[in-house]
């Protein structure tokens, strides 16, 4: 194999001759994969702008996640099993981002679920993390089903599954402005479906909270970064064939909008640290496919020439981008104040840790500006760019040849969402912050370390390991598992020296808008969009440009939601509990995640399980018996005349003069 | 009683191989010393063989007796190999009861 990537193939694909667009992507041919008949999927790579942005946030992420995790692993007796399934991770997603061809896509896909599968049941110990494993996997099926079937049928149609080959036939498709056949309009929905399996997105999203079983740095990797993001990776990718439906965007933007909605309204009355930071990933990758799916649809815009818009993309690719820095960041950081307090996660029980762990404080304090769009922080310009795109489609506007077309006031509704999602982002993001490091200090320490005791093979190996490297976390450790004076502490610079390198990304990221737009519009998603040499229509928020309107809109949003956070989080925590005293019924339905794994239980699981234990009757007893059957009929048989055979020597004899005597009587019977 | 043996018809001769043989046959199925089993089994041969030397003297021609001494060294070899086995088998068991070695239990 290494012979055969020694001198790849390398050859541009000329898209540039389609309809003049400014697509420019490298094909990399490494050997042929899959070929039956006329059916070929090659292991060929497929380098466009949207690659590379990719390969920046997969490896650039996963390489500070992966140093800090060496601290952050270090005694655990599984340490080379958790780098060797990171590492599978990083070619699994780095496939998936790379593949020119559908089914080298899905092998990535299936990839990055199987590591995720193993990540989460890290522990395998634990039941609660063995459990969450499988439901990842099973969830991840019934989205990965649909995305199959829409493989198929894009071969069934084109005839292909490489997307060199499939973008002339989609640009023609839709040049032609769109196509009545259903089956084609079908594909969009399937891929959809694996999508929000992947993604994390309403109904398919209940793995991702179970998911944080998973070591932190997983958590902070796979299912915040990276993994998670590849639904709209795909989506991204595949834009063309999604505008040929009419409705498979605005399908796809409002299980965004919901899902952030929901999300956040269920990160607010969480208590777990970890759990918050995994619903507000449901909830940003809701922002996502809101920005994915604001993007105007030929048919319904007069041609791509006319007035569509694929700024909605930029923007669901932009904050996949800005996200994968200050979620990355986030989870981190509450990994180290996991780690510095024994495991504790409790927001209940933590409080005032800002002197005890102060660069960790301040980490987290970045990330949470950004996650909650505070102006000038990277949360805030990329989500100000989703919102910005999705009320434009719900704008009137004029296209270039003069003619009046009215908005889609449904994308102002799911704008509002979105709006209303992010004061809740900034409420739940500050009341996680106000109450873990502001405010009186007190704390618990939680039992981590008797769990640990059986997980890392006994604290002994740790203490002597950290007594030896002269770390101070390990040091500590050593008291804390025994000793009532433990207390939290600050991480080693192998852990905060990544992080502050997140935080730099978690500012910065917002000022590459430039860049990603570029990315995308000259990437495969730029069939679907209109040529770089059309204006794009121009709308007006009171008088303001659209854009400018919305970061001022959305920062005073985000203030309000901090303020909100501080006071009732900071400076009066009573009056916290006194509101959620007095709608007991809605904080009891948050705090049980509107009860939806309840439900899936009773409307899915149980069923499900009722039926395989009828099917199970029917296999043990049927089928079963059966073959049981089969079985004992030559028992039987062989039971009948074992006795012929016992061993006695007499009982031979007698036998054979029987035998002889009944011959010559037959014989003698013949001749007379 | 003296009879000439020329008096003696082929029926005689035939009638003593066979109660020679239902000797034997009768003595190996009520018999459970492995031994005298084993004898029985000859005395069986031997009625065979009595017939065959009446026969051969009957249609005045020899295949018969030479078959009869083929018969009796090939006896006489297996007689060897069946003692020889017979000692074996007693060395396991202690014992010449065939019954011993019905261990199948069918």
């Amino acid at each position: 194999m290494l012979t055969l990537m020694a001198q790849p193939a390398v050859q541009a694909v000329n898209i540039d001759a389609i309809s003049g667009k400014l697509l420019s992507a490298h094909v990399v041919e490494c050997f042929d994969w899959i070929q039956v008949g006329n059916f070929t999927a090659g292991f060929t790579y497929w380098f466009d702008p949207l690659t590379i942005l990719m390969l920046c946030v997969v490896t650039g992420v996963g390489t500070l996640v992966v140093i800090y995790a060496a601290g952050y692993m270090k005694g655990d007796p599984g340490y080379a099993r958790f780098f060797a399934y990171v590492s599978l991770f990083i070619f699994a997603m780095t496939t998936l981002v790379m593949a020119d061809n559908l089914v080298l896509l899905y092998l990535g896909w299936e990839g990055v679920g199987l590591c995720s599968y193993l990540l989460i049941g890290y522990y395998y110990k634990k039941p609660t993390a063995v459990a969450a494993a499988k439901k990842a996997f099973i969830v991840n099926r019934i989205g990965d089903l649909g995305f199959a079937l829409g493989i198929f049928l894009t071969y069934y149609h084109f005839d292909t599954v490489r997307f060199g080959e499939l973008l002339p036939l989609w640009n023609a498709l839709l040049a032609g402005g769109g196509t009545e056949e259903w089956s084609i309009q079908l594909i969009p929905y399937l891929l959809m479906l694996g999508a929000f399996g992947k993604s994390a997105q309403l109904p398919l999203y209940v793995w991702l909270p179970d998911a944080m079983e998973g070591p932190t740095p997983v958590s902070a990797l796979i299912h915040a970064a990276t993994m998670v993001t590849a639904g709209v990776y795909m989506i991204v990718r595949l834009l063309p064939i999604f505008t040929l439906s009419p409705y498979a965007l605005p399908t796809v933007a409002t299980v965004g909008a919901l899902t952030a909605l929901f999300a956040a309204t269920i990160a607010l009355c969480q208590y777990d640290l970890k759990k918050v930071f995994a619903y507000s990933t449901i909830s940003q990758l809701g922002y996502m496919f809101l920005g994915v799916g604001a993007v105007s649809i030929a048919a319904d815009s007069g041609g791509i020439s006319g007035g569509a818009s694929g700024e909605g993309a930029v923007g669901g690719v932009f904050h996949l981008f800005t996200h994968a820095f200050f979620k990355a960041l986030l989870f981190l950081t509450a990994g180290s104040v996991m780690h510095a307090c024994a495991g504790q996660l409790d927001l209940r029980k933590l409080s005032g840790l800002r002197h005890k762990m102060p660069v960790t404080c301040w980490l987290m304090f970045v990330g949470c500006l950004a996650l909650a769009g505070v102006p000038f922080t990277a949360g805030f310009f990329s989500k100000d760019t989703v919102l910005a795109a999705t009320l434009a489609q719900g704008m009137p506007f004029t296209d270039a040849a003069g003619v009046q077309h009215a908005g889609n006031y449904w994308y102002v509704i799911l704008a509002l969402i979105g709006l209303l999602t992010a004061l809740l982002t900034a409420l739940y993001t500050f009341r996680l912050w106000f109450r873990v490091f502001l405010g009186p200090v007190e704390f618990t320490m939680g039992d981590e370390h008797h769990e640990e005791e059986e997980r890392h093979g006994g604290t002994e190996a740790r203490r002597h390991e950290g007594a030896e490297d002269g770390d101070t976390h390990g040091a500590d450790d050593a008291h804390g598992a025994n000793d009532a004076h433990h207390e939290p502490h600050e991480m080693p610079w192998l852990m905060n020296g990544p992080l502050v390198v997140l935080a730099v990304g978690a500012i910065v990221a917002g000022y590459m808008g430039g860049w990603i737009e570029s990315s995308v519009a000259h990437a495969t998603a730029g069939v679907a969009m209109p040529p770089s040499d059309v204006e794009p229509a121009h709308h007006t928020l009171f008088g303001m440009d659209l854009h400018v309107a919305m970061m001022v809109i959305s920062g005073i949003v985000a203030g309000v939601g901090i303020m909100l956070a501080s006071w009732f989080h900071w400076f009066d925590r009573d009056s916290a509990s006194a509101l959620a005293g007095s709608w007991p019924r809605t904080v009891l339905i948050l705090r049980h995640k509107y009860f939806v794994d309840e439900l899936y239980d009773a409307i899915i699981v149980r069923p499900l399980r009722m039926l395989g234990n009828v099917f199970f009757q029917v296999d043990r007893l049927i089928i079963d018996g059966l073959v049981m059957f089969i079985g004992v009929v030559p028992r039987w048989i062989g039971l009948s005349v074992r006795p012929t055979q016992r061993g006695v020597l007499q009982g031979y004899g007698l036998g054979m003069v029987t035998g002889v005597a009944a011959i010559a009587i037959l014989v003698w019977l013949a001749l007379t | 009683m003296n009879v000439p043996i020329d008096s003696l018809t082929l029926s005689h001769f035939l009638l003593t191989g066979a109660v020679l043989f239902v000797l034997g046959l009768v003595g190996f199925v009520t018999r459970r010393n492995l031994i005298v089993m084993f004898l029985c089994t000859e005395m069986m041969f031997q009625g065979v063989v009595v017939s065959m030397v009446a026969f051969s003297r009957f249609h005045l021609n020899v295949t018969g007796q030479t078959f009869v001494i083929f018969a009796l060294t090939i006896a006489a070899a297996e007689a060897a190999l069946a003692l020889g086995l017979v000692v074996l088998l007693y060395r396991r068991k202690r014992t010449l009861d065939a019954e011993a070695w019905a261990s199948m239990q069918g």
